[in-house]
């Protein structure tokens, strides 16, 4: 398990074909990390029938909605969290 | 004699009979018929074995999820359990929710809930039955992370400018129930009465329970002691 809760990641900008479960619109933004799920086998090998093992550790990372959305016009504190595999996430220190 | 030949003859003075109302056969559609078919003729499973599950899913409503609610406002230990780990809260009401990962989140005066599958429709059916169409609709899956505040003010829920939304994407193998705040004036309601004021839409974050309606339900359990309820 890579990351914890409170750890600033940024999901990985890419955009490879097949079956993936990570949202296009949170693809290259950064978040926080808010409870890791456990492992589970990895989604996009399943969809192919393939076992997808070993299992990924999930977590659900928080976004601020005004960071998703430029326009976005709620409360500058609203947020949005969702499920992303470990393979998508980088740390962002390692980003600078 | 029979109102069937009574039809039968107004159809025929309207001309040609109406076409079936079937849907038509789609990919995934014809799929489905040919594994069924297959699997019957295959001996693994009867036809009734498809229908009874069938049944059995279209007989699953919002209960469970209305159970768990109610548990949680009257016993704040629970609520502490079931928002620690959703899943073992559900067992431990004697719920049936096969491999189900539950995550319960928390309605407050300051946040407000709400839960989307951007990717699919992943739902907690187990807890609270079939989706309903409009949770599976591109509309709402598209525009509830964008725009949350505009569609709940389409469900009526208006929320106000200072409490914070947040939106739960349900994009893994993780399932969503809100927690709705309980309403003020229910402190007389036993856990059932506050189980029958749970509906479905709060525990998807569309919607908040009202007073009025607790007040209501209050009434009409004041004043029917005999008839139909759904405690079961």
């Amino acid at each position: 398990m890579r990351f914890r809760p409170g750890d600033r990641v940024r999901v990985r900008r890419s955009f490879p074909i097949g079956h993936v479960r990570t949202p296009y619109y949170v693809r290259g933004k950064a978040g926080l990390v808010e409870r890791a799920c456990g492992s589970f086998p990895n989604p996009e090998e399943l969809a192919y029938a393939r076992p997808g093992l070993p299992a990924l550790p999930l977590y659900r990372v928080q976004f601020l909605q005004r960071d998703l959305w430029p326009d976005y016009a709620g409360h500058p504190a609203d947020v949005l969290v969702a499920e992303i595999y470990q393979h998508w996430l980088e740390a962002v220190e390692n980003l600078q | 004699m029979s109102t069937d030949h009574t039809d039968a003859d107004a159809a025929h003075a309207h001309g040609a009979p109406r076409p079936d109302q079937d849907d038509t056969i789609t990919y995934y559609r014809a799929m489905e018929i040919a594994v069924r078919e297959l699997l019957i003729d295959k001996g693994i499973l009867t036809a009734g074995d498809v229908r009874r599950q069938v049944e059995s899913m279209d007989a699953r409503g919002p209960k469970g999820g209305a159970a768990m609610v109610a548990r949680a406002w009257v016993d704040p230990a629970f609520k502490q359990r079931m928002l620690r780990d959703g899943s073992a809260a559900a067992r431990e009401l004697g719920l049936e929710i096969g491999p189900l990962r539950l995550i319960v989140v928390e309605n407050t005066p300051e946040v407000h809930n709400v839960i989307v599958c951007t990717l699919c429709s992943c739902y907690p059916r187990m807890l609270l039955g079939l989706p309903p169409d409009w949770y599976k609709s591109r509309n709402y899956r598209s525009r509830t992370v964008r725009e949350p505040r505009a569609v709940l003010a389409e469900f009526g829920t208006t929320i106000p400018a200072d409490m914070r939304i947040c939106v739960h994407d349900s994009t893994a193998d993780m399932r969503y129930l809100v927690l709705p705040l309980r309403p003020q004036g229910t402190e007389h309601l036993s856990e059932a009465e506050l189980a029958n004021m749970v509906t479905r839409d709060s525990m998807i974050g569309v919607a908040v329970i009202e007073a009025s309606r607790a007040n209501r339900v209050s009434l009409a359990e004041r004043n029917c002691s005999i008839g139909f309820n759904f405690r079961g």
